[in-house]
């Protein structure tokens, strides 16, 4: 699992939770709640999304570590590297 | 058919209401098993509907708060749309023409646009039209949905910006009217949250009114596997030191969850569980409830020059929000034409509805004997009715008559048996409760006496407390 594909992964979980935001041309250095309308119930269901669709885990004390979808990246591409082997 | 004896659950919902369904859909979404029991055969709780000879009547929902246009961000309605995954147009709403306060000397117009109504005050205050931009700059301002919130009374904070009492009045009426648990006050953080939802967000309705949510909202939750049982109450909680160890079923069956979400009410909850005294908390019963007139007509509101959405109405100097000594309260209450808003094509309802809400005693409906109660429903649907015309372009009773093809009307006491809530108490128990937690780990409360009311409040009561009580914690 690639920085990419994990990007793309966060990206695919916004889509379905907040429909309504357009996704086409998020930066990925720049947080996500400086682009997109995000709030403490929407990163609820990146998380919830995380766990039920990829069986990724993430305490509540790391959810500043979604902040930009760079450090979702640095962040979950080792959980799924570990999920995977 | 299945008892449900012995089954176990993540979570239980009590009640098929607004904020049970929301709740249900929550958690169905992120895999719990769940089971809603609601007691009634149909589900919306206050919210509901039913058909007499060939008429289909709503109850509850005059309007939908908190209508924003499609694309405006970070407001209740857009949130919940999100936290339930189901698309703003499931629900069609369709706009307001426009509502109106009336108070004897003056009248306020209000629309989907804040603008109209800044300068309607400017308008006809305006003394106050500074001191009003001060007051709603001080509402944005506040964050009137922390669970941490500590209560204080809304015309204390409102004295400090608005000096006009007429004024003051106007602004409360509708408010307390569409979300007040308590008698002549409200609470801050109530009055921030219904202020923003009428009179900054709006109204609107969907065609089909309330059978159109309730029918996206149940379509939601089965999709995703919740399961319900309509007509099956919960009749006991049992109990374990702090815990909620079972349910006891009005069927006599017994069944487990982790979590107990309930709609019931503050005190209505209370006297479910085996560890509280039966008559449990009797001084939380709220005092507020409301008599509606319908009128069921062959022609279109508009056609008789019935153009507004929603008239407030106030006819004395000042604005009383009380339990009436009398059986109802004629001296203020709420018309509401379902007919008036922006329906698309400007296709028509079928029938033409005048709704008429006023403040009711309780103890006096349920007093009566059958054949009294119906006289007393005979008696004040008339005089309601009159007075309501008072505030409205004018039209004879006779006129209204011969239009009239059904009428109906709902007391107290129908609300207590329809819905539960102790008192026919609308807006719950003036005892909120924010966190919904209860005596017990396992059992809170959603909707009305979490504190979030109304059709957006109720479904964003159940969404906050199934994320802030399980999901969150999972
Ligand atoms: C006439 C009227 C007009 C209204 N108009 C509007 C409006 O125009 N706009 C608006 O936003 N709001 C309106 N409201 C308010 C709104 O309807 C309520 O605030 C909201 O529906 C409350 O939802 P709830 O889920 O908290 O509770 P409820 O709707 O009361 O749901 C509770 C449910 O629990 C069930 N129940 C109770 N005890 C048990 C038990 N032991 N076992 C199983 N089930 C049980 C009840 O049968 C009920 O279905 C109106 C209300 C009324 C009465």
């Amino acid at each position: 699992m690639t920085h990419e594909e994990v990007k793309q992964i966060v990206l695919d979980i916004i889509a379905e939770i907040a429909p309504d935001e357009d996704i086409s041309n998020v930066k990925p250095d720049v947080r996500l709640r400086e682009q997109l309308d995000l709030d403490s119930m929407d990163f609820l269901d990146i998380v919830m999304e995380l766990r039920k669709k990829h069986g990724i885990e993430v305490p509540e004390e790391d959810y500043t570590k979604l902040a930009s979808l760079d450090s979702c990246a640095e962040y979950l591409t080792p959980k799924f590297k570990a999920k995977a082997s | 058919m299945s008892t449900l004896e012995g089954e176990r659950y993540d979570a239980v919902i009590i009640g098929a209401g607004m904020s049970g369904l929301a709740a249900g859909i929550r958690l169905a979404l992120f895999n719990k098993r769940v089971l809603i029991l609601e007691r009634h055969n149909a589900p919306g709780g206050l919210n509901s509907y039913y058909s007499r000879s060939g008429l289909r009547f709503d109850v509850g929902l005059h309007a939908m708060t908190n209508f924003v246009r499609q694309g405006v961000k970070g407001t209740p309605l857009t949130k919940l749309f999100r936290q339930l995954r189901i698309p703003c147009e499931a629900f069609a709403l369709c706009e307001q023409y426009g509502s109106r306060i009336h108070f004897p000397d003056v009248q306020l117009e209000f629309t989907n646009d804040f603008t109209h109504f800044e300068s309607q005050i400017a308008d006809k205050f305006p003394h106050e039209a500074d001191n009003f931009r001060r007051l709603v700059v001080a509402l944005k301002a506040f964050d009137e949905t922390a669970l941490d919130y500590q209560p204080c009374g809304a015309k204390d904070v409102i004295k400090k910006f608005i000096h006009d009492p007429i004024l003051t009045d106007m602004l409360l009426l509708p408010l307390m009217y569409y979300g007040s648990a308590n008698e002549n006050d409200m609470d801050w953080a109530q009055f921030v949250i219904m202020f923003k939802s009428i009179y900054c967000e709006g109204f609107a309705r969907p065609f089909e009114g309330v059978r159109c949510i309730l029918r996206e909202l149940t379509k939601k939750y089965k999709s995703l596997g919740g399961e319900r049982k309509m007509g099956l109450g919960v009749k006991r909680i049992h109990t374990l030191n702090t815990h909620a160890k079972a349910l006891e079923l009005d069927n006599g069956s017994m069944i487990t969850a982790d979590h107990i979400f309930s709609s019931a009410g503050l005190v209505e909850t209370l006297r479910l569980c085996d560890d509280q005294p039966p008559n449990t908390g009797g001084e939380h019963i709220g005092k507020l409830s409301y008599v509606e007139t319908i009128h069921a007509l062959d022609i279109q509101p508009s056609a008789l020059g019935w153009k507004d959405t929603i008239v407030f109405f106030n006819t004395q100097k000042e604005f009383t929000y009380r339990c009436p000594q009398l059986p109802v309260d004629l001296h203020s209450g709420v018309i509401c034409f379902p007919n008036n808003y922006h329906y698309v094509n400007d296709e028509p309802l079928e029938q033409g509805w005048l709704r008429i809400t006023a403040l009711a005693n309780y103890n006096y409906w349920k007093s009566l004997a059958p054949d009294a109660y119906q006289d007393a429903k005979t008696e004040w649907f008339t005089q309601l009715t009159s007075t309501a015309l008072n505030c409205l372009p004018p039209v004879s009773v006779d006129v209204l008559k011969s239009h009239t093809v059904d009428i109906d009307m709902f007391t107290p006491t129908t609300v207590e048996r329809f819905t539960g809530h102790l008192g026919g108490a609308i807006y719950g128990s003036p005892q909120k409760n924010r966190n919904g937690k209860t005596h017990l780990d396992n059992l809170y409360l959603i909707g009305t006496d979490q504190g979030f009311l109304g059709i957006v409040g109720a479904m964003l009561s159940g969404i906050s407390m199934a994320n802030y009580h399980v999901l969150k914690n999972d």
